[in-house]
This record gives C-alpha cells, structure tokens and sequence, in this order.
C-alpha cells in the first residue's frame, strides 16, 4: 500500500486544571511539542486541522484554526476547525486522514485542544449537555452524568452488572495513569474510594466520570512516502471509519449498546483487514466507567452483557490479552474534549513505537481507538499499526 | 340555567405541620393547631406556581365534565401570586389544555375572591350567549412573612369550574356580592409579603362581608338558613368560618363538609372554590348549597348553588378534594424555606 | 433578535406543554418530539400530528445530585426515561415521588410543571413533568 497514511509526530500538554494556561497556550504547547517531535519544518506543513467541542462557550473564542496558524507562526496554510462533540478531536484526525489520503495536502498538524476551567459549574454542565439533544434532554435537567446513569441502570438491570464492575475501569485506568507523565491524576486509587465517592447522578459516582480538564494534543501527519524522510519509527493510519446513531439517547432501541460504536469498529477491522484478535492495544472512549463497559462490549472484547466480568477478569489491564486505555483513559488522563480523540491517537503512536515507557505493552503492532461524541451519536474508529 | 359543567382541584403534595413552624419561632407548638384550626398546609414544590396549579385543576375540570376544550371562550385565573406581574396567567393554561385561539383571556385579582369573582364573569357570559363555555379558577401560592401569623395559615392550591347552560352538574341559581372599601390585607407593588390589619381582618371586615353578602343572597333569592343543606365560607383559618357560621346560625354539621382549611390551610383564591368542590364530591342530587367566598380590600361573592343528577355520572373519573387531601409528603422549616424562597440561593 | 430563551420556547409550546408529536402513516411509528422526516420512511413516509395520551413507565432513571444553578432548589431531583405507551421514550423529570421509591416500570402520567426559569426577571418555561399515577380514580385513562 503505497498511500497509506503515517503519523510521524505526537505531542501534548499536560492535562490538568491549567490556571496559568490559555487555550493559546496549550494548543501552542501541544503543536510544538509534535511538530519538534516528527522532525519537519514548520515550512513543510501544509494544513492545519483542530478538534475542538465548545472554545466559543469555553472561552469566548470560535475561528480556532486561524488561531492556531497564526499564534503557531504558521502563516497563510489553510486551517479548520471540526466539531463533533466529544468525538470532536477524532474527527479532526479523520479530517487530516482523509484530506492526505486524498491527495489534497501532503503533511499537516492535527490538533485538538479544550480550556474548560475558565467557566463556573453550571456553564461547565450546560456546554457539555449540549453534546446530547439540549432542547430535549439537557433542558430538561438530564445533566450528561444523568444520561450516562441512564446506560448504567439498564446494563445493571439486563445483564447484572454490578457496583464493584462499574467502579473497576477507574481503577485500572488510574492505575495506567500512574506511568504517564501527561496525565491529570497520576495516582492509584483503590475500589473502596471509589465505591464510596459522591454520587453525581445514581448510580453513578464522582469517580465514575471524567473530570472537567484543561488540555491539547498534537499529531503530525503525512503521505506515507514523505515519511521515511522524517522518521525511522512512523506508524500508519490502517483504517478510519466513523458512524452515527440518534442525537438523543431516549431515540435508542437500547441504551445499553452503541450502534455507532459497533459498526465504525466493524468497519475499521473490515477497512484494516484485520480481526479483533490482532488487535493489541485499545483506547475506548471512558467518559463515564459504564462507557468503558459498554464500548468493550460493542467493540467486541466481550460478549454483550459481559464487559463487567471481561475487566472483573483482568482481561483489559496492561498484560491481559486486550489492554484498554493504557493511558489512564478520559477518567485518569483528563478529558479536554475537543483534545480527547487526538490524545488516544497519541498513546497508541507511543504504543506502537515502543515508546509507552512502564505502561509500554511489549511488542504491540496493531491498536484500535474508539472516540465517541455526546451519548453515542457519534463514534469514530481508528487503527493504527506500525 | 347557568351552571358548574365540571369542576377540578389540585393540592400540591408538600405539607408542613403548624406546630412546625411555631416551634421555629419559639411560639406554644403544642396550641397552635387548635388555636387556629389549622393544623397543616400545603406547600407547592419548587416547580409549582400558579400556573402550573391551574393547569392540574383546569384538566381535571376538564376530564371530569368531558367536555371539548375548543369550546371554552374565556379563560379566567383568579390570584394573589400570579407568576408574572405583567404576563397572563390565563393563556398558559389556555394553551395548556388545548384551548382555541378564537377566546377571551384575562386575570383576576381581588384577595381570595379573584376565582369566584371569575364565575361571577363566565356565568354572565354564558348567559348572555357571548361563550358557549367559561373556565373560572382560583389558584395561589400563598406567602405570609417568615415568622407572621399568616405563615400558619398561606397555603397552595387551586379549583377550576367551567361554566356553561347546557349538561350542568350543578345550577347556580344566583348570586349577590357585597363590596366595600376595607383595607384589612393588601400586598404592596414590589413586596414579597403581604400586609395585613392584625385583629382589624375580623369583624369590620372578613364578618362583615361574609355575613352581608350571605344576607344579600338570602334576600334576592328569598331562602334562608334552613333552605341550604351545605355552607361553604371562605377559610382564612379554621376558626373564622365556625363563628361566621354560628353568627348566621348554621347548624356546624353544615358546614363540617367544607372545612378543609384544617389540613391544607388557607389556599386564598382557591379556599372557598375547594370547599365547594369537598361538597360537590360527596352532595347528593338535589342538595342546596350556600358558599360565600371572602376577598379582602374588601368583598364577598355569595352563590345559591343546586346539585344536579347529572353528578353521579360525572365522579369517579378525576381525584377528589380528599384524594388530594390525603396525598401528602412532609416537609421541615428548612425545606419549606428552600422551596418557598424564603433562602436566596 | 429576542429575549434569551423567549423564541427558543414558544416555538415548540405545543409539544412541550401537551406532548404533542407526530406519526408516520406508513410504518405507524409515533415520534416525540415531532420529526420532520420519518428516519424509516423518508420520502415516502407521511407525517400527521399526534396527541401523545401522557402515560407510559420508567425505562430508565437517575437521581441527579449535582446539577445546574437552575435545578439546584430541586435536588435530589429524578430524571428518567419514560417509555409512553405509543412506544416513544422522552426525558423527563419525575415528581411527586421520592427518589428511593422509583424504580424500572413503574407507571407514570404527564402533569404540568415549571421546567426552567431564565433568571430571576426572565422568561419561564413551562412544560411536561410526570408523576407516578395516583392510587386514585382517573389516573390510569
């Protein structure tokens, strides 16, 4: 396959409450840090692509790609900003596959950045709710943690996933997040913490969900014959697929499924010729732990019903047969929104490279990373090998 | 004839106990009850008001007489605590029970006569033929000052009566009202509370109009006491009711029925309209019923009312006053305070 | 331009007071809110108005326990799904109960409710809440 798709370049920030940080500045951080990364000239990149959900509600500021090129020194390039809510940040490496594979631009930066601490709480809750049907569900005082509890009572009821299950993925994403100097909670936490922490929406708990984070993460992408130039450890875009369901969960025949995951993971595998089996590093999409559970199952690591007893198992730690979210995942790496999707990107290159450090899973070649906006409406599937 | 075509309530389910809030402001909890003959009232939740009460009432009223409310032409709310100053009341509901656009809309204000002032108005439009049907409701949220004898008593609740000619449960034979210029309870522009004239509500004003007007109606409709089966008065607390029936001479097992003021308290606009609706729950056909509702200010709407055969048919199909009596959630003085507003949050 | 939230809630008044939706004439499937395409059907798909009955049970449930400013006097506060009995699912919220005595199935009814206010001086908006049908005549028809 002569015009695969490589990524020759990661970077991020790192993610946090970033008080003395603008969105500039870590979109900034971010973008240098991959561009010093991959080796190229800021000459040689020749679009710009950024994923972010909210900057306008965030901080007031929309038009990001021209920020982006302009603060970056990046002059006169074509720059866009993409939305897709959550999924905003694997939509803009979608973008960047598919204007490279196309032919139209040979090596661009992909970003995707989220400020989110610069507000209060209720606007904090109220942009992020307007990831799901705002006039139908956030209006009507379904926070997007009360959505979530929605999946998390039926999966609960169905098939009997019980509490120490859904407080399982926080663990050991935590437990990942320890090794990744990125990351916005680099501790353990252990299950009784989190059983015990405050409940947000029953039955979920604070520990259950991703944190407000402040955070941006960069890749740089190229034609795969450019990329010999700049790196002996590139690794490729095998597949990118993307699919879509209802904007509103009550739309859903079941709610303890994501259609949207489950065909953009088929197809990914079908693009990439490839079976579940070959895959040997995951990022899924754990906004809230039940989504971790959820999309093991629609990705196809467990069977459906059985995503609590697959991490009950160990099966998806680092060292069982189907690692999940070795970062630490949305819950232990933060969730900058719009940055989110990229920084999956990010850790499966890192994986791939052999770069991973103390969470490196040994001798991985293939990953697959599944980043979803609002409550599934949006999934988007990556896989990446070396 | 004029008359009720259907009718409905509807009590929010909070209630607070008065010897609760007496023994917040360190007052005889143990007295407090009997002394006013309320011993609890209801509280709206912190999503109810006005509106949304007269909505419950007027589709209640609705369902009840099962009638088409395309045909209702004018739509009345009677209140102290209308949501809005400037905003009606009346075209929420309107639009919220299906009503036509083609109809009149407007609301009222008189103390706790505003709901029966409006019966007084759809009756003489039904009359006159200018609608086919009328829907008069009398709803309130009521407030009394944190601390004020009126927080004992400042209840919520709402009754809505539609108004008609033909298919009548009940006939209004008629009505007579007494008006005078008496300050004995107002609300200033801009004020969260009312202000009230103490023991000054008594006799020169809620006795004297409720009595006047009761006479009134005895006069044009040449009835007396004995000629009525139920009595229904307004209900400021529980005491009042009982001695303007001893000064009229009702015999006390008259007006028993109608004395749900003990148990909700005061519903302003709606209490009389909720005490005719306890009667008409249990009356049976051919009962006379007297009810004189009391606005201050001051006034009194006084009504000669005659239960109908067609009622037998029309129960069973909405909640009664007493369902609503007896559906009730307790709350303390710090929730009451929080869904009161009486904390700024 | 218009107030903040004015336009945004009077334009969808008849759904959000009374739950009016619609219906596909061809597959008979029932939407709320009101679609302006039938997903199944599309072109050929014919769409009529439809009074939803305002009964149905909890398919799913939360008890929300951090929320907005604006829902703060309420919490606790139960937000469900409710599967009405045309078989369409909305959001909403659930009064008149509490939260410990909710569960999956349990049959509700549409009352009328303040939803949200727009700040002290603004707009409010009214709208479908739905409680547990009394233990009363009525309720369940």
């Amino acid at each position: 396959m002569s015009n695969r798709v490589a990524i020759i370049g990661v970077g991020m920030c790192k993610f946090g409450e970033l008080w003395d940080k603008s969105l500039v500045d870590i979109t900034l951080e971010a973008g240098m840090y991959s561009i010093f990364d991959s080796g190229v000239r800021g000459a040689d990149i020749d679009g710009l692509v950024i994923g972010n959900m909210s900057a306008g509600r965030f901080t007031g500021q929309e038009h990001l790609g021209a920020q982006a090129a302009d603060i970056g020194g990046l002059g006169d390039m074509p720059a866009y900003s993409v939305e897709a809510a959550c999924a905003s940040g694997g939509a803009a490496v979608r973008h960047a596959y598919m204007a490279i594979k196309s032919g139209e631009h040979d090596v661009m930066l992909v970003l995707g950045a989220e400020k989110m601490s610069d507000v209060n709480q209720t606007e904090a809750m109220n942009t992020i709710s307007v990831a799901s049907d705002w006039e139908w569900e956030g209006m009507f005082g379904a926070t997007f943690p009360a959505l979530y509890a929605f999946m998390a009572r039926r999966h609960m009821k169905e098939y009997g996933t019980t509490e120490e299950q859904l407080a399982m993925p926080t663990v050991k994403n935590h437990a990942n997040a320890a090794h990744n100097e990125w990351a916005q909670f680099q501790r353990a936490v252990p299950i009784e913490v989190v059983m015990k922490s405050g409940l947000l929406a029953d039955p979920l708990r604070v520990l259950h969900s991703a944190p407000i984070t402040d955070g941006a993460a960069g890749l740089v992408m190229c034609r795969e014959d450019l990329a010999k130039k700049y790196t002996d450890t590139p690794v490729f875009i095998e597949s990118s697929e993307q699919s879509g369901d209802t904007l509103a969960l009550h739309d859903r025949q079941s709610i303890t499924t994501m259609n949207a995951v489950v065909n953009s993971t088929r197809s990914a595998l079908k693009e990439a010729n490839l079976e579940l089996k070959d895959i040997d590093v995951f990022e899924l999409h754990d906004s809230f732990s039940i989504g971790e559970i959820i999309l093991t199952e629609d990705v196809g690591i467990a069977k459906k019903g059985e995503g609590g007893k697959v991490i009950e198992e160990g099966i998806t730690q680092i060292g069982g047969k189907f690692p999940v979210n070795t970062s630490g995942g949305l819950k232990a790496r933060g969730h900058p929104i719009g940055a989110t999707g990229v920084a999956q990107i990010v850790e499966l290159a890192l994986q791939l490279r052999g770069d991973a450090e103390k969470r490196q899973v040994d001798g991985a070649e293939k990953g697959l990373a599944v980043n979803i906006g609002g409550t599934g409406a949006t999934s988007i599937a990556h896989i990446l090998g070396r | 004839m004029v008359g009720i075509v259907g009718y409905g309530v509807y009590v929010p389910r909070y209630r607070i106990k008065t010897s609760d809030i007496a023994e917040v402001w360190g007052e005889d909890s143990a007295r407090i009850g009997k002394g006013l003959g309320v011993f609890e009232k209801s509280v709206p939740g912190p999503d109810e008001d006005v509106a949304t009460i007269s909505v419950e009432a007027a589709r209640n009223a609705i369902k009840r007489s099962e009638i088409d409310p395309t045909d209702i032409g004018a739509v009345y709310v009677g209140s102290e605590s209308h949501p809005y100053a400037v905003k009606p009341t009346g075209t929420i509901v309107a639009e919220a029970i299906g009503c036509s656009h083609d109809m009149t809309c407007a609301d009222f204000e008189f103390a706790c006569k505003a709901g029966t002032a409006a019966i007084q108005t759809c009756m003489g439009l039904a009359t006159s033929k200018m609608v086919k049907l009328g829907l008069a409701i009398g709803a309130d949220t009521a407030q009394g000052r944190p601390g004020d004898a009126l927080e004992y008593s400042a209840a919520a609740g709402g009754a809505a009566f539609i108004i008609g000619m033909k298919d009548v449960i009940a006939t209004i034979e008629d009505t007579a009202s007494f008006t005078t210029d008496t300050p004995d309870f107002w609300r200033r522009e801009g004020e969260d509370f009312p202000s009230h004239g103490a023991r000054f509500t008594g006799e020169p004003a809620y006795f004297r109009h409720v009595g006047e007007g009761a006479k009134l109606l005895f006069k044009k409709t040449k009835t007396n006491v004995d000629d009525y089966d139920y009595f229904v008065f307004h209900m400021p607390n529980g005491k009042f009711p009982i001695a303007m029936g001893a000064q009229l001479k009702v015999p006390p097992e008259k007006l028993e029925d109608s004395l749900v003021v003990r148990q909700i308290g005061n519903t302003y606009s709606a209490s009389a309209m909720i005490g005719l609706a306890r009667v008409l729950d249990i009356a049976k056909s051919g009962s006379k019923i007297c009810m004189v509702a009391y606005g201050s200010g001051a006034g009194s709407d006084a009504f000669s009312i005659t239960v109908e055969d067609a009622i037998e048919e029309r129960r069973g199909e909405v909640p009664t006053v007493d369902d609503y009596i007896e559906r009730k959630t307790y709350v303390n003085y710090a929730t009451y305070a929080k869904y009161r507003r009486k904390i700024k949050g | 331009m218009a107030e903040h939230g004015v336009a945004q809630i009077w334009r969808r008044i008849k759904s959000i007071y009374n739950i009016q939706g619609n219906k596909c004439e061809t597959c008979e499937t029932h939407f709320f809110p009101p679609r302006p395409v039938c997903p199944t059907c599309r072109r050929k798909g014919k769409l009529v108005d439809y009074q939803f009955k305002g009964l149905g049970s909890i398919y799913s449930f939360a008890v929300v326990r951090q929320a907005p400013d604006d829902f703060k006097r309420q919490m606790p506060y139960v937000i469900a799904q409710v599967e009405l009995d045309e078989g369409t699912r909305l959001t909403t919220q659930i009064v008149n109960v509490d939260p410990e005595n909710v569960e999956i199935g349990m049959r509700v009814r549409a009352c009328f409710r303040k939803i949200k206010e727009f700040g002290q001086s603004g707009v409010i908006m009214y709208g479908y809440k739905f409680e547990p049908t009394m233990k009363v005549t009525g309720h369940e028809v």
